[in-house]
């Protein structure tokens, strides 16, 4: 899985490193501490920029290049920042197969956006996502995790209207 | 006194479709109306009907109201619950052998009349966070019985005679791993009982709706296997992604806790288990046994060889067994209702029931839970209701990535393990993917392989560049570039990935290829040789024509393309430029006189 390390300067803030250095606190002497330590950074900021996997690693006697390890393996963490509207298009096979491919190319071209990365305003963020398990209502997109089902691309322009 | 008990499905697929707001349209309805103490609103777990969403039923009568929104709450409060009459408008209707529409209970409905439901027979029954709800139907009374009445090996010769195989895909027998991780290191100071609930499968979800239905069942049976492996110690590795499955999981452990059925001493026998979520960040390579445990470990989630085996050495080092959530959630009913009893479903090899997530080009989508040994025609067309749009069945795909296609030839194969697996696909984790007339078999393989490619550890060779050069050659063969000789490298790469890949994942990520190649070879050398594309999806070999004699020059379409491909004066006949042509549909739809068409 190909990740690529963000543009974005780094803005996090004394009290988010604060809740950072608790969080290791409490995963500590956990076996295999790691996934939820960076979970839970991932929640304090929003994605997990490199300045906070060298907190980690810091504080955990581990090297940025183990951390950098396991962020950079699984999808759930990102090393980008998502937009203030993060659009999500499952393309899970039950959704494939009803079009949801249609779906993603046409908020890709409304919104001038590739599907992987986000505006340059940072606004939007467009990202094709595996299986969310709403195969019933496939094709399914999710924006910032409110969910709509049963798209046809022509649903596009009005839903994202909502996100103006 | 309550009267009537209105049951409102909280899972995944109705959340999405608006079930929160109708739940508390509900009961601030019910409250205003003065009802609160004769009327109870539940919110269940999934029933498997998501197509159908929200879905909401109201006891004892057992009226099924489909597709609910908050704005019909007042009418059913006031008509059903206060006047006791339903509103018939809103309830869901079968058409019958008589062509009469009829007004139809959940459990008489065609979906669920064939279902024979073990694993999820407390979905969409129960409060799934209420545990007083899942002891009232026999819950904890299995695990009662194993620690009061059965030895450890009782318990294993139990799941042994029934028959019980892994939900998972790969079906190994359920009692020979608890077996082996029994007495194969009888002097090991920790052992633990893992739960994957990764389900990766995109387009499985039963795992999700056992978790979000019934997840004090999945914790006992956890418990018992605790108690026949002698482990104290039970993780949970469960989807980061499945926020309502972590909750009510998280809540379940909870009260568990409090009644003594998890934890130390557990109800007074002197018995200790705990069970600890880990949740997972997406990556399908940890649904592999090996993976998966790495993953808890907290490093990157790469497979390791095997031997050593996980019941000799797993997680953390340790004799470890790993089964997946529908697993465990025929477990209790095992123990309750008898090894004989679970053997008597199912074939000669396959025991018991299986569930399968229908979705793509079906009528019904959802879930459904069938005796195995039952078609696939009996799945698709009595309990599915066919292919929606009067469209010719093709194909079915289970076992996701890993798996392979059913076509028309094997719809009257029984389904189970071993006929999946003869007929080159594989019963996986039971997502069954159903596709017609329009869906392009090589578009398919791809976009399957393309998830394998990105899904790929990188940890073997195999795997990580082979199947990225199957993707490069299915790639050349949609952009019409293929050979005749790619068809044969592309079968010859895929042999030597699926005998050399270290896991799972690498040792089944050919097997799309190697089904649609079987089966649907004519249309690969229709890519290739005649360069089109039979279902016409793949654009690069799509040619747009306009057709002089119907077209009247209304210049439509040529103001529509968005390349300026189309050229033509007002009133005569237009032409496209197939050099331009972006193949994007967008005159063809937008043509009045139907004179556009692809092939």
């Amino acid at each position: 899985m190909k990740k690529k390390l963000t543009t974005v300067m780094f803005r996090g803030t004394k009290a988010q490193e604060e809740k950072l250095l608790s969080v290791i606190e409490k995963y500590r002497d956990t076996e295999g501490f790691m996934m939820p330590i960076l979970q839970e950074a991932q929640e304090i900021y929003g994605y997990l920029p490199i300045e906070v996997m060298r907190i980690i690693a810091k504080e955990t006697d581990t090297s940025v290049e183990e951390v950098f390890g396991v962020a950079s393996f699984y999808s759930q963490f990102s090393l980008n920042p998502k937009g203030q509207v993060a659009i999500s298009v499952c393309l899970g096979t039950a959704c494939y197969v009803k079009g949801s491919g249609q779906v993603l190319e046409k908020i890709s071209e409304v919104l001038g956006v590739s599907p992987g990365s986000t505006s340059p305003d940072g606004r939007y963020s467009l990202e094709a996502t595996r299986c969310i398990g709403a195969c019933g209502l496939a094709p399914v997109m999710t924006v910032n995790n409110e969910v709509y089902g049963r798209l046809v691309p022509a649903d596009v322009p009005g839903i994202l209207e909502k996100y103006r | 006194m309550i009267r009537s008990h209105v049951l409102i499905c909280g899972g995944t697929g109705c959340s999405a479709s608006g079930s929160g707001a109708v739940k508390e349209a509900l009961e601030a309805e019910i409250a205003a109306k003065g009802l609160a103490d004769e009327v109870k609103v539940v919110q269940t777990g999934c029933f498997g009907l998501c197509a159908l969403g929200p879905i909401m039923i109201v006891y004892p009568e057992g009226t099924f109201y489909h597709s609910v929104t908050a704005e019909n709450v007042p009418e059913i409060v006031e008509e059903h619950l206060l006047k006791g009459r339903p509103v018939t408008r809103l309830v869901y209707h079968e058409v019958n052998d008589d062509d009469v529409k009829h007004a139809t209970s959940l459990s008489e409905t065609v979906f669920y009349k064939k279902q024979k439901r073990v694993a999820l027979r407390n979905c969409g029954v129960i409060n799934p966070e209420n545990i007083d709800e899942y002891i009232g139907v026999d819950g904890y009374r299995a695990l009662a019985k194993v620690l009061t009445e059965m030895t450890p090996e009782q318990v294993i010769d139990v799941i042994l005679a029934s028959g019980l195989r892994g939900r998972g895909g790969a079906g190994f027998p359920t009692g020979r791993k608890w077996q082996m991780a029994r007495n194969l290191v009888p002097d090991a100071d920790q052992k633990f009982v893992c739960c994957n609930a990764d389900e990766g499968d995109p387009g499985a979800f039963m795992d999700r709706s056992i978790l979000e239905g019934d997840p004090h069942a999945v914790l006992e049976a956890m418990t018992i296997a605790g108690y026949a492996i002698g482990s104290n110690q039970g993780y949970i590795y469960v989807r980061a992604e499945y926020p309502i499955a972590i909750k009510r999981l998280e809540i379940a452990i909870g009260q568990a806790h409090e009644y003594g059925l998890l934890g130390d001493n557990i109800l007074g026998t002197g018995f200790s288990f705990d069970i600890k979520l880990r949740f997972g960040a997406g990556a399908f390579v940890c649904g592999e046994e090996t993976a998966l445990m790495t993953s808890i470990e907290g490093n990157r989630g790469e497979p390791r060889p095997r031997p050593p085996f996980p019941a000799v050495k797993g997680l953390f080092g340790k004799p470890t067994i790993l089964n997946n959530v529908e697993t465990y959630a025929n477990i209790c009913q095992i123990i309750l209702n008898g090894p004989e009893w679970f053997a008597s479903m199912g074939t000669e090899t396959s025991k018991g029931t299986k569930v399968f997530a229908l979705g793509g080009k079906i009528q019904n989508t959802g879930l459904v839970e069938v005796p195995m040994g039952t078609t696939l025609r009996e799945v698709i067309y009595d309990i599915g209701g066919g292919i929606p749009n009067g469209k010719k069945f093709k194909a079915a795909q289970t076992g996701g990535p890993s798996g392979g296609c059913i076509t028309t030839e094997n719809l009257d194969t029984p389904i189970d393990y071993e006929n999946l697996m003869r007929i080159g696909s594989m019963m996986g984790s039971g997502g069954l993917i159903v596709m017609d007339e329009d869906t392009c078999m090589v578009d398919i393989a791809r976009f399957f392989l393309e998830f394998t490619v990105d899904e790929s550890c990188g940890k073997c060779t195999p795997c990580r560049v082979g199947t990225k050069r199957m993707l490069e050659i299915l790639d050349k063969i949609i952009a019409g570039n293929g050979t005749l000789e790619d068809i044969d490298r592309l079968e010859e790469l895929a042999n030597y990935i699926k005998s050399s890949s270290l896991c799972g994942l690498g040792q089944t990520a050919p097997n799309p290829i190697l089904s649609t190649l079987r089966y649907f070879r004519d249309e690969y050398i229709a890519h290739v040789v005649d360069k089109k594309c039979p279902a016409g999806v793949c654009k690069s070999l799509l040619r747009y024509k306009i057709d002089p004699a119907k077209c009247k020059g209304c210049t439509l379409c040529a103001r529509k393309c968005p390349v300026g491909a189309i050229s033509g004066s007002v009133r005569e006949a237009h032409t496209i430029d197939a050099a331009k042509c972006i193949k994007c549909g967008v005159c063809m739809s937008t043509c009045k006189f139907g004179a556009i068409s692809r092939a």
